[in-house]
This record gives structure tokens, C-alpha cells and sequence, in this order.
């Protein structure tokens, strides 16, 4: 039987590429450091590190552990002290309802405008606008219970946000937001831009005509603005809201150079002899082009996460981004930029560095692998 | 005789990886004596175009490496030593250098007035009025016609054979005493390459340089050089004065490429191949006369009736501009017989073969496959016919898919065209295919770019096979491939064809490799056919002008009388 000959497995052009991106050290080392954050991130996903972020783990803006703790906070005086400003801050806004002598009408206001329906649905509608009642509800409840229960650190390991929250569990937990958004969103931008481009790239005539038109037309509106109208109609704010925003408007880039490998490709000898043994349309756009042009994709892929973190963080940094009670590191910026002025840095520190680093092996990684994965540069 | 420059000890390596270098030139001399034409001929991996690299000192830095020991003596310095700036100095001054590829060897976006003069300013110091009129004539020297007009072209404006004729007028321009020839006529049609032969050779004893001109065919190697170095596998095998290694071979490897090509005046029933003579000499060649031709009781599987293509390319908003590429061809297919078709690039014969597979859309005509249109019918009715006409392309690096193995090249056609059961029946049949085409069965498991350029066209045709095709056409199929590599997939061709009396469609430029496949011949000149003949007969009474300006363009290596 032909089959039983002895044979050894011979190295497939990916494997090259892997052995070319093995010998590149610092492809290695940034692989390694990606590898780490989406290791803790996966831990932090299935709840087993950072898992109570959200508690209240050390004094209000507690400095780090190598900082020490504040001169005027020291003590349990600092611990009741705290906890009496965390409550004056939970009590602000439950007198909001009940001293405004004007919610009442507000709420059938804000109810007629928007469905005219009874009054009592549009009473909690105008409750449930009010994104931050749940939260706060729960933070009263944890600022009551830490009040009795335990005594809060005077400092934390990389200090404590407004709330006395952990900064570093914070940091762990935002990156959970903020890698699984970039990654998500590229994958669904590069498959969209992947398609699209095959398609008009393969088929040409009018469909290319009318991508090229669609594209144009995307490109032309100014980012911001496609992503508020994008946000506009979505209508909800959440995660998944998030990619589909940076997956609809991201593909572009993909559909250009993929259109043009395809319009490349398609005109290849080994593409005709495809069409010579009568192999069909989707057969050659999908087992022959595309994984000579993956090495793209995979790129363009790689690329656009990178830029997608970095997406993510603006977005929430702007308030279009997670919700509150969700941390990403957009979030924590955003907070950080009021804590700056009371001269309160570690936040940002904490989630600027874990940003910075985590993008900058991204990027050297995907040009390993771009370097990797071109046959013309080896 | 007077040595301009000469090699000694010349070795060349290269850094594949890490741990593992390739020695590409191990340790060769010669002598180029001067006002004299010294071919070096070689097959592709011979250290040829290495050699004339280093004499430059243009190898890439970063991962070649002259090794110590190694000279290149011009004029009693040894260039091996010298540094860039040095060197730049010698480049396009006393030693120039001309390209294989013109299109890409001129820059695109400047006149070629301008690159010819920007060579004459940097080395000659010449003001841009003097230098403009110097370019001028120049290309009147180079036999461009109206060079006062065409010193302001851009290169895409001119034929391939005119860019190359600014290749060597911009490598003349400082009167070099050496002129570096890399392949300077293996891109060009074969009625321009006996022209750019013919102003190299009578350049070179106008301006009493020395050329060293480099080739992997020695058939243009006979009608110019003085001297001959062959080299294999970057080893120099024989060296002497043309004439002596022409008639008097002493090395086996210089007899083999001598015999391996097909020849006008004699047609073996196999061509002999390098093993033939490497091994030992174990002659087992064939050599006795090939019968050709066709005779008209010969059945007919193919018939074109005034097939036509035209091509659309967009002008303006809405304008289209129509070009003819295939006019009014009819010709007749015997079965088991195969017709050459020949021209030059833009003859429309590739059309021809892409038309008839449907490849392209015909425009007009039809082509009557055992009596039914293949033209006209439905892809859906095409497809047993497209199964039963299969096509060999020329480049064998581009006609196979990188990315999948072996097996799965052989086995795709199968399974589309649902031939063979299971997959273990169709691994079984490519398993006979890859025997029928002389590769190791080990060869199902690996992926094309661990073959050689010969092996992987044995790959190519072993795909049609697997379909057991009745029509096959070859487009171009063995003019990217060495000459001993050529010869060996002729006699596979020619095997597969006794063997399973198969019709051949034969595309070539090369009319030695026409000559010996085809029992017709059909030349074709801008998309309509010239003359449709039996070879022998075409080949001895050639009726048309178009056909003996062709024919009398083939280099004849030197036999000149016989």
C-alpha cells in the first residue's frame, strides 16, 4: 500500500514561518508578554484572580505600598474618616428623587416625548435612565457593610482609586474588557473586510464597482462620527456594543489590501490550472487564493487589535465606551483624569503602563510576524 | 593576448541560515584577455551570474561572502579587496554592466534621455546640454531609429527590444573596457535577440572592449564568443577557445548540453539526456530518426473554425477601444498528433490555448470537440469536456499551489470530477501518476517549493493525467526550464504520448523545441495564422517571408554549415 511508504512530514510554509519567528528573539519575547496578558486575562474571565475588584479593599485614594501611607491618614481614625465621606457621597444622590420637586414632571415629560404609554411606565423609565441608581445602590450597601465588617488598608499594592477600590485588581480586570474588545473587534472587522474584499477583489465588473463605491462613500465620513452614529442606532451601551462599533467601521483597511491580492492572485497561473480542472468559484476564492493571501489577513488581523485597544480606551475615555459598571482601561483613565488634579497618579500609571506595554509587544510581535510570514524578505 | 581581467581562485559562499552556508562558486579561474568575447555558460544554481557579481562587488552584504584567497585582478588590482567607494569608481566607467530583465532594469518615472545623461554626468563631468547631445547619439549608435525624438520617451513608451538597446547604450555611454552581459536576450523574442546579438557583437569590436557575456544557452553563445568557461554547480567543468569546445567537447557535461537541444536538422526518437553522458556514458540512447507528420486519414478530434477574441480595454468614462487578439484561426487536430503553434509575445497564440479551454471567453468561431461545440455549450455540458482538455502552464514556480501538498494537487481534479470512489482510490492513482512521471512516491507528501523547476512541471503535467485528458495543451511548458530539464520533460511528453496517444496543442517561441515535438506547425503573427504546414515541410521550404525572417533568427550554435 502506497500509503505505508515511510515519509517524513515535510515542513509546510507556516511551519517555516514559525521556525523563522522562533529564531527572532524579540518576536519571542513580545509573544511571551501578549501570551501573559491573555493568560491573566482568561484567569480574571473565569473568575479566578481579581474577582473582587469592585470591593473596597483599602482607604479612599490609598498610595501604593512603596509610596506609604498618607501623613494625614493614618490609623482607625482614617478608616472612620473614610467611611464617612464614602457615605456623604452615597447619601448625595439618593436625596436626588425625593428633594426634586420637579422629577415627577420630568418623568412624564421624558415618557411622553418618548412613547406616549401610562404614567407608571414612564415613571420607571425615568428611573431606569439614570444608569448609576443600580451601582449605587450596591456601593452604598458594600460602604455600610466595610464600615462594620472590616478595616480598610491604608495603602494598597498600586494604591486605591476613589472608592478605595485596589488599583492593581482594577488593572487585571480591565484588561479582561480591553483585550477581549480588540480582539473581538478585529476578528469582526477582518472577517468583514476579508469577505468584501474577496468578493470584489475575485468577482470584479459591478460588484467590485459597488464595494469600491460603499467604501468610498465609509471612508469618507469622519470617524468619530460614524462611530457616534453607529452608537446612536446600537441605542445600548455594553460591551458587545463596543466591537460591533469598531468591527463595522474597522474593516476598511482589510477590504483594500485584500481586494488587491485578490485582483493579484485571481490572474495566477496556479489559479487558471484551478479553473482548468474545474474546480468552482468559491472553491478557488476560498481554498486556493485565500490561504495564499492569509499571511495579510493574519497581519491585518494583528493590526487592528492593536489599534482597537487603543479604540477602546479613547472610546471610554470619551464616555461612548463600557458601561460604568464595568472596568476597562479607558474607564480607569477616564476616572484618572480627576484624581490627577488632587495629585492622585497611580491609576493612571497603572493602567497607562499596562496599555503601553501590552501594545507595544503587540506591535513588535506583528512585525515578527509580517517579517516572518513574507517569503521575500527571508 | 593581452589579459584584461582574470579570475583566480574565485569562492563565493552563502549564509542560508545560522548554522548552514552555501558554498555557490568553489574556487574557479579564468582569464578575460582583451578586446575579446569570453562566454560563461551554465544551467541555474552554475555560480554564473555569482561570478559576474562579484567582479562588480554588487553581492548582497549581508549574507554572501567572498572568502580569503579569492582574486579578481583588473589592471593589476585585485577588486576583492576594494572598498564601495573604490568600486564605484570602476562600475560604469571602465566595467559596466547590462540586465537580463530591461523593463525592470529602467527606471519608469524618468525619460531615458534623462538616465542616460545622469551616467554621463556622474562619471564624465559633462555639462547637461553635452551630456543631452551625447545621449543622442548614443542611441543613434544602438540603432534606435530617431533618437532625437526618442531621448524623451519614457521606457514604458518602447518595445521591450528598444529598452533593452538603452540598457546597452546607457552601459556604453563611458567607453567601458568590460561589458558585463547577463543574460541579456533570454527575455527577448527570438527575431530581436539575433538583432541585440548582432549590436553586442559589432559594439564590441567598434569600441575594442571585452564583453563577458553570460548565458545558460550555448546555442547564442556559438555565434558571438571567442572564448567559452562552462560551469556547473559553481565548478568550472571545460574552458577553451569556442571553436575547439564546440567541435571537440572534452568534458562529458559540455557533450551533454551540446546534444541535449533539440537541432533543426536531425529529430532523435528520445533527446539524449545529461544522465546519458554523466553516468558513465551508459548509451542507451535512442538516436535513430523520428517519423512526423500527418496524414490525412489521420481522425480528427479538434476542429477551430474561425475562432476570434477580442479584448475591451476601458478609454475615458465610456469609451471602449477593441483589440483583436485572436483573428479568423481555424486549424484541424488528428487525434494522437501534436500541432506547434509558434509566434512571437503578441501573436495571440497563449489566447488561442486559454480560448479553447474557456479560459477566456471566445468572441466569435467555434471548435467542434468530436463534433459538438465546446464554445457554445453550457458550464454546466463543459464540464466533461473541460475534463478531457487539459492545459500545462509555462512558469511551474506559479501553476502549483504553495500552499497544499503533492497528494493534494493530484487529488483535487479527481474528486472534483468525482473520479475514483474514495480517497484512498485517488490517492492510489496519484500514487501511478507520480511513477508515470518519474517521481519518487515520497513526493505525494511534500510541497512544491521542495522541488526543482523540471520536477514540479513533472508535477503539473502528472495533475492532467490524473483526469486522463484526450487534448493537451502546453503553453510554453518547457521554455522556463534548463536546457537538460527541458529535454527530459520533452521525452516525457513524448513517452505519455505514445503511451496514451494523446493530442498535443504545443505554444512555444522556441522553434528548435517546435520542430521536434509537432508533426504540424502553425505560425501565427498578430493573432492571425501566417502558415499552417507538416514540420519537416515548413522547416524546408518555408512559403511565407514571415516564417523564414523567423526561422533565420534561430541561433545555430556552431553548426554553422551543417
Amino acid at each position: 500500500m502506497p500509503f505505508d511508504i515511510p515519509h517524513t512530514v515535510s515542513p509546510s510554509l507556516w511551519a517555516l514561518a514559525w521556525k523563522r519567528l522562533r529564531a527572532d528573539r524579540v518576536a519571542m519575547v513580545s509573544l511571551a508578554i501578549v501570551a501573559l496578558f491573555v493568560v491573566q486575562m482568561i484567569l480574571s474571565g473565569a473568575g479566578l484572580i481579581a474577582k473582587d475588584w469592585a470591593k473596597e479593599a483599602g482607604v479612599n485614594y490609598a498610595p501604593p505600598t512603596l509610596q506609604g501611607p498618607d501623613a494625614e491618614s493614618t490609623g482607625p481614625a482614617a478608616a472612620a474618616g473614610g467611611a464617612t465621606t464614602a457615605q456623604a457621597a452615597a447619601e448625595e444622590p439618593t436625596e436626588l428623587p425625593v428633594q426634586d420637586p420637579l422629577a415627577d414632571a420630568l418623568a412624564a415629560i421624558r415618557g411622553e416625548t418618548k412613547k406616549p404609554g401610562g404614567t407608571e411606565a414612564a415613571a420607571a423609565e425615568g428611573q431606569s435612565v439614570d444608569p448609576l441608581a443600580d451601582v449605587m445602590a450596591d456601593i452604598r450597601a458594600k460602604g455600610t457593610k466595610a464600615d462594620v465588617a472590616e478595616a480598610r488598608a491604608a495603602t494598597l499594592p498600586l494604591g486605591g482609586d476613589k472608592w478605595g477600590r485596589d488599583v492593581l485588581k482594577k488593572t487585571i480586570k480591565g484588561s479582561e474588557t480591553s483585550i477581549f474588545v480588540g480582539l473581538a473587534a478585529a476578528v469582526v472587522a477582518t472577517f468583514l473586510g476579508t469577505v468584501f474584499g474577496a468578493a470584489a477583489g475575485y468577482y470584479g465588473r459591478w460588484l467590485d464597482d459597488f464595494f469600491n463605491w460603499f467604501y468610498s462613500v465609509f471612508t469618507a465620513i469622519p470617524y468619530l462620527l460614524l462611530i457616534l452614529a453607529v452608537a446612536a442606532v446600537l441605542q445600548q451601551k455594553g460591551i458587545m456594543t463596543i466591537v460591533l462599533i469598531l468591527g463595522l467601521t474597522g474593516w476598511t483597511g482589510v477590504f483594500r489590501l485584500i481586494r488587491g491580492e485578490y485582483l493579484k492572485h485571481k490572474g495566477r497561473e496556479y489559479v487558471q490550472a484551478a479553473d482548468a480542472i474545474g474546480a468552482s468559484n468559491a472553491r478557488r476564492m476560498f481554498v486556493h487564493i485565500l490561504p495564499n493571501v492569509s499571511h495579510v489577513v493574519l497581519v491585518q488581523l494583528s493590526i487592528l487589535t492593536v489599534g482597537f485597544i487603543k479604540a477602546e480606551v479613547i472610546l471610554s475615555f470619551l464616555g461612548f465606551g463600557v458601561p460604568v459598571d464595568v472596568v476597562s482601561w479607558g474607564s480607569m483613565l477616564n476616572e484618572a483624569q480627576n484624581e490627577l488634579i488632587l495629585g492622585k497618579w497611580w491609576q493612571l500609571a497603572a493602567a497607562g503602563t499596562a496599555m503601553a506595554v501590552l501594545v507595544t509587544a503587540f506591535s513588535l510581535f506583528t512585525d515578527a510576524l509580517r517579517d516572518a510570514l513574507d517569503p521575500k524578505l527571508k | 593576448m593581452e589579459t584584461l581581467l582574470s579570475v583566480r581562485n574565485l569562492r563565493v559562499n552563502f549564509r542560508l541560515d545560522e548554522e548552514t552556508t552555501f558554498e555557490a562558486v568553489k574556487g574557479i579561474s579564468f582569464d578575460i584577455p582583451k578586446n575579446s568575447t569570453v562566454a560563461l555558460v551554465g544551467e541555474s544554481g552554475s555560480g554564473k551570474s555569482v561570478t559576474s557579481l562579484s567582479i562588480l562587488g554588487l553581492l548582497p552584504k549581508e549574507n554572501s561572502h567572498v572568502l580569503p584567497g579569492s582574486e579578481i585582478v583588473y589592471e593589476g588590482n585585485n577588486l576583492v579587496g576594494l572598498n564601495q567607494v573604490e568600486l564605484r569608481k570602476l562600475r560604469g566607467a571602465d566595467i559596466s554592466m547590462i540586465f537580463q530583465e530591461p523593463m525592470t532594469s529602467l527606471n519608469p518615472v524618468f525619460t531615458v534621455g534623462f538616465q542616460l545623461s545622469e551616467v554621463l554626468r556622474l562619471h564624465r563631468d559633462l555639462s547637461p546640454a553635452a551630456a543631452h547631445k551625447r545621449a543622442i547619439a548614443l542611441l543613434e549608435e544602438v540603432g534606435i531609429p530617431d533618437p532625437a525624438f526618442k531621448v524623451n520617451a519614457y521606457p514604458s513608451q518602447m518595445s521591450g527590444g528598444q529598452q533593452q538597446r538603452v540598457m546597452i547604450a546607457m552601459a556604453i555611454a563611458c567607453e567601458p573596457k568590460l561589458l558585463i552581459a547577463d543574460e541579456p536576450t533570454t527575455a527577448l523574442d527570438v527575431t530581436i535577440q539575433q538583432q541585440i546579438l548582432d549590436l553586442i557583437a559589432e559594439l564590441q569590436r567598434r569600441h575594442q572592449m571585452s564583453v563577458l557575456f553570460i548565458t545558460h544557452d550555448l546555442a547564442v553563445v556559438g555565434e558571438i564568443a571567442d572564448y567559452v568557461v562552462v560551469m556547473r554547480n559553481g565548478e568550472i567543468r571545460e574552458q577553451g577557445a569556442a571553436k575547439r569546445v564546440f567541435e571537440n567537447p572534452q568534458d562529458a557535461y559540455t557533450k551533454a548540453l551540446l546534444q541535449c537541444r533539440p537541432r533543426l536538422d536531425r529529430r532523435p526518437v528520445r533527446l539524449p539526456v545529461i544522465e546519458d553522458f554523466m553516468n558513465g556514458g551508459g548509451h542507451a540512447m535512442n538516436l535513430a530518426e523520428r517519423k512526423r507528420g500527418i496524414a490525412l486519414s489521420d481522425p480528427i478530434i479538434l476542429d477551430v473554425r474561425q475562432l476570434g477574441k477580442d479584448f475591451y480595454s476601458r478609454e475615458g468614462l465610456f469609451g471602449q477601444r477593441k483589440f483583436e487578439a485572436v483573428k479568423n484561426v481555424s486549424f484541424k487536430l488528428p487525434k494522437g498528433k501534436t500541432l506547434g503553434l509558434v509566434g512571437e509575445s503578441g501573436s495571440g497564440k497563449t489566447t488561442v490555448g486559454l480560448t479553447l479551454m474557456r479560459l477566456h471567453e471566445a468572441s466569435a468561431g467555434e471548435a467542434l470537440f468530436e463534433g459538438r461545440d465546446i464554445l457554445s455549450m453550457s458550464p454546466r455540458e463543459f464540464m466533461e469536456y473541460k475534463r478531457r482538455i487539459q492545459i500545462i502552464f509555462q512558469n511551474p514556480y506559479a501553476s502549483l499551489n504553495p500552499r497544499m501538498i503533492v497528494g493534494q494537487i493530484l487529488t483535487e481534479p479527481m474528486q472534483i470530477h468525482g473520479i475514483g470512489g474514495t480517497a484512498q482510490e485517488r490517492a492510489d492513482l496519484a500514487f501511478e501518476m507520480l511513477q508515470k512521471v518519474g517521481l519518487p512516491e515520497v513526493s505525494f507528501y511534500k510541497y512544491p517549493h521542495e522541488f526543482s523547476g523540471g520536477q514540479r512541471q513533472r508535477i503539473a503535467i502528472a495533475r492532467c493525467l490524473t483526469l486522463k485528458p484526450d487534448i493537451l495543451i502546453c503553453d510554453e511548458s518547457v521554455s522556463a526550464l534548463d536546457v537538460s530539464v527541458q529535454a527530459q520533460v520533452l521525452n516525457l511528453l513524448q513517452d505519455l504520448q505514445d503511451e496514451f496517444h494523446l493530442s498535443y496543442i504545443f505554444i512555444s517561441h522556441d522553434l528548435a523545441v517546435v520542430k521536434y515535438i509537432s508533426d504540424q506547425v502553425m505560425v501565427m503573427n498578430q493573432g492571425e495564422i501566417i502558415e499552417i504546414a507538416d514540420s519537416d515541410a515548413i522547416y524546408r521550404n518555408p512559403r511565407e517571408p514571415y516564417t523564414k525572417k523567423l526561422l533565420s533568427a534561430i541561433p545555430k550554435g556552431w553548426h554553422h554549415g551543417a
